[in-house]
């Protein structure tokens, strides 16, 4: 916002109240409340007031309260933000990031706990990019804001807690690349969000057990980097996608399917997708575990795999 | 009928139409008052004055335009019959009053948006004859490349923001639009337009909301054509009176089959949005055509009412009236500037004819705005990293 004057935030309660989950904390102070916009509740509105602004250079930054509730704004997000470039022939180009919490947090509920990577992945004219460390969190969300393409930005409710030591000089992550986490031997775990640290954890215990998995966070969900999965299909010919989307149209189905129609002749198996069970997430504890992958389902899996 | 109950009120007579003042001069370009015939009724505001001042240039002008753009519809419409346009052609007939007063009261520099009737519009903003017909028949010559329609009409260099297929979604555009042109503090305003359909739409009210809280040089334009698609508008609205339906927001209603009405209210608004915040104008006028080309429009009003809105309120016949009653031009001129255009407009079609198809290859291009994303660097900024195929 420092740099370039034509960023602003919109969304609500990102101004005096400074966000959420604190994100926008301080800003309004800083920047003043036409910058860090105040909205009223109306999802639909506001997202298609900032794909408005975009058309004529401004540079919003979107911020749903919880992705959830971006749903409102579906026909905003699919009719005007994602085709407009294309239905004026490249006349109007659509700067926006849309960002927000989604995901299953703790005990939030089914509506508060949507994953809506899956919904949007089709609309065509929009990158999407999952965040899941500090790290990759702020290189991700500048690229998103010089981006001119309309960005969609997923953070997950249970990652704002996270501390890391990031570096004070100024960087900026490529939005097509995924990220390299483990390099590994036997297998390829494609993860994302908060999916990773699962992975991570299950890691341990495959290495005990004398596993090598090479893990990897696509980070892109549109498009993938299939050049970076590609590589590690490669050299390990086995693969497990870990995610927390829906079974049923899932990031994960697509990543399958992208898969393998590029590199069926190197896959060794089949390809093993886990994701969230279809149901909506409900509240209770105990079974809001069970709809989500956890680490000894992942770790059983890569066994089965590495047979 | 059930169907005729509401007709008579659309047929309100020009019988009081008074123009006045004859000047001694007769060069082309002195004054004229012209007594706008239909009242303005204001909601929480004073309505504008009634009379308003032109000049024989002016008129002619209006003249020319208004007789360009129903030739230029009744074109589309043969030529929609002829297979040549596709899917789905909204005709703006019976309305060209409210796109020429408006262009008339603003500039350039003031933004329109407005829904899928656009093709008027987009000839009002500078927009050529060829390039809508090279759009309307999906070529490479149209002003989106052969990729929008009919409905994706855009001009960005002369604030023309479209053509919008969802019905209602181009308000929260337009209140963007404004709330740009207010971040930027460049003194323009934005005319969002919607129609008696569209009113209805929750995002109108939404949009409205933040318009007024945040005085927004919005001016939200209610094109009144009395039918959205096939439901009139006492079957749609619990309260049709549009201009009043802001609550708080000033609201004013307009004789949209009158050039200089439209003319005088626009500008009247734009005075008003630059210093309070938005403002709605509900204009009054009436399409010819049905909804679209697909709709004869005539199964939900009838005949009659259609030929005695035509013969009572049609805008280029009360500018022709208006020419000839000032002795500023003679009825076999007109007739030949209407020649002239049938001509200029069968010209275009030719040429649109001849421009190709697009490339097999513009499928993807404008997908993404210059391949993807971002120059991406490390901390350190010796590692320019990423090099996808």
């Amino acid at each position: 916002m420092e740099r370039d004057p034509r960023v602003c935030v919109i969304g609500e309660d990102v101004g005096h109240y400074g966000g959420s989950y604190k994100v926008t904390k301080d800003l309004a102070g800083k920047y003043g409340d036409l910058r860090v916009l105040d909205t009223p509740i109306a999802e639909n509105s506001f997202t298609g007031m900032a794909i408005g602004a975009a058309m004529t250079g401004l540079r919003p930054i979107v911020e749903g309260m919880n992705m959830g509730f971006l749903l409102l704004a579906f026909n905003q997000i699919s009719n005007n933000c994602g085709m407009l470039h294309y239905t004026s022939g490249g006349q109007f180009k659509i700067p926006v990031v849309i960002r927000g919490p989604g995901g299953v947090g703790r005990q939030l509920g089914a509506e508060h706990s949507q994953r809506l990577e899956s919904y949007f992945q089709s609309i065509p004219g929009i990158q999407m990019v999952a965040c899941s460390t500090p790290y990759n969190a702020k290189g991700l969300m500048k690229a998103a804001i010089r981006s001119d393409n309309p960005v969609i930005l997923f953070e997950h409710v249970l990652l704002y807690n996270l501390k890391e030591r990031i570096p004070d000089e100024e960087y900026v992550l490529n939005l097509e690349e995924a990220e390299m986490v483990r390099p590994g031997e036997h297998v390829t775990i494609l993860t994302y969000s908060r999916m990773r640290y699962h992975v991570m954890q299950a890691a341990k215990t495959l290495v005990n057990k004398g596993y090598d998995p090479e893990v990897i966070d696509i980070r892109s969900l549109k498009p993938f980097d299939l050049y970076t999965i590609g590589n590690s299909v490669k050299k390990t010919h086995r693969v497990l996608i870990v995610e927390e989307c829906m079974r049923t149209g899932g990031i994960g189905a697509s990543l399958t399917a992208a898969i393998t129609e590029n590199f069926h002749d190197y896959l060794d198996a089949q390809i093993v997708c886990l994701s969230s069970q279809d149901v909506p997430t409900p509240y209770a504890g105990t079974l809001e575990e069970w709809t989500v992958v956890q680490p000894t389902q992942i770790v059983t899996a890569v066994q089965q795999l590495c047979r | 009928m059930a169907l005729t109950r509401r007709s008579s009120t659309l047929l309100k007579p020009l019988t009081t139409f008074i123009p006045s003042t004859r000047l001694f001069s007769t060069s082309s370009d002195s004054t004229i008052n012209v007594e706008i015939a239909v009242p303005f009724k204001g909601h929480q505001i004073d309505p504008p004055s009634q009379s308003v001042t032109t000049t024989a240039s002016e008129l002619m002008t209006f003249f020319s335009e208004m007789s360009r753009m129903r030739r230029m519809e009744i074109a589309a419409d043969s030529l929609y019959k002829a297979k040549l346009i596709r899917g789905f052609c909204h005709l703006y007939d019976g309305q060209e009053a409210v796109a020429i007063g408006m262009e008339a009261a603003i500039t350039k520099k003031d933004i329109i948006i407005t829904a899928y009737r656009d093709h008027c519009l987009y000839l009002g903003r500078g927009g050529t004859l060829l390039e809508t017909f090279a759009e309307l028949m999906g070529r490479k010559g149209g002003c989106s490349k052969g990729k929008g329609g009919s409905m994706h009409f855009y001009k960005k260099d002369s604030g023309f923001y479209g053509g919008h297929g969802i019905v209602g979604a181009q308000v929260p555009l337009g209140c963007g639009l404004a709330f740009a042109q207010k971040y930027s503090r460049d003194e323009n305003v934005s005319f969002i337009l919607y129609g008696d359909g569209a009113a209805n739409q929750g995002q109108l009210f939404e949009a409205l909301n933040m318009a007024a809280l945040w005085d927004l040089p919005a001016i939200l334009v209610c094109e009144n054509n009395h039918y959205g698609m096939g439901t009139a508008e006492w079957r749609a609205a619990k309260s049709p009176a549009y201009y009043k339906r802001g609550d708080y927001v000033p609201g004013l209603k307009v004789d949209g089959m009158d050039a200089f009405a439209v003319k005088q209210a626009c500008k009247f608004a734009k005075d008003h949005a630059l210093k309070n915040g938005p403002i709605i104008l509900e204009m009054d006028t009436y399409r010819y055509h049905g909804h679209s080309m697909s709709d004869p429009g005539s199964t939900y009003r009838t005949r009659d009412e259609i030929s005695g809105v035509r013969q009572e309120r049609d805008p280029i016949e009360r500018i022709r009236k208006l020419i000839l009653a000032q002795d500023i031009s003679t009825e076999k001129e007109l007739k030949d500037i209407e020649k002239e255009i049938r001509k200029e407009v069968d010209q275009a079609i030719v040429q649109a004819k001849e421009s190709p198809m697009p490339d097999p290859s513009e499928l993807f291009t404008n997908v993404y705005a210059k391949g993807y994303g971002v120059e991406a660097f490390g901390a350190d900024r010796k590692e320019v990293r990423a090099v996808l195929p």
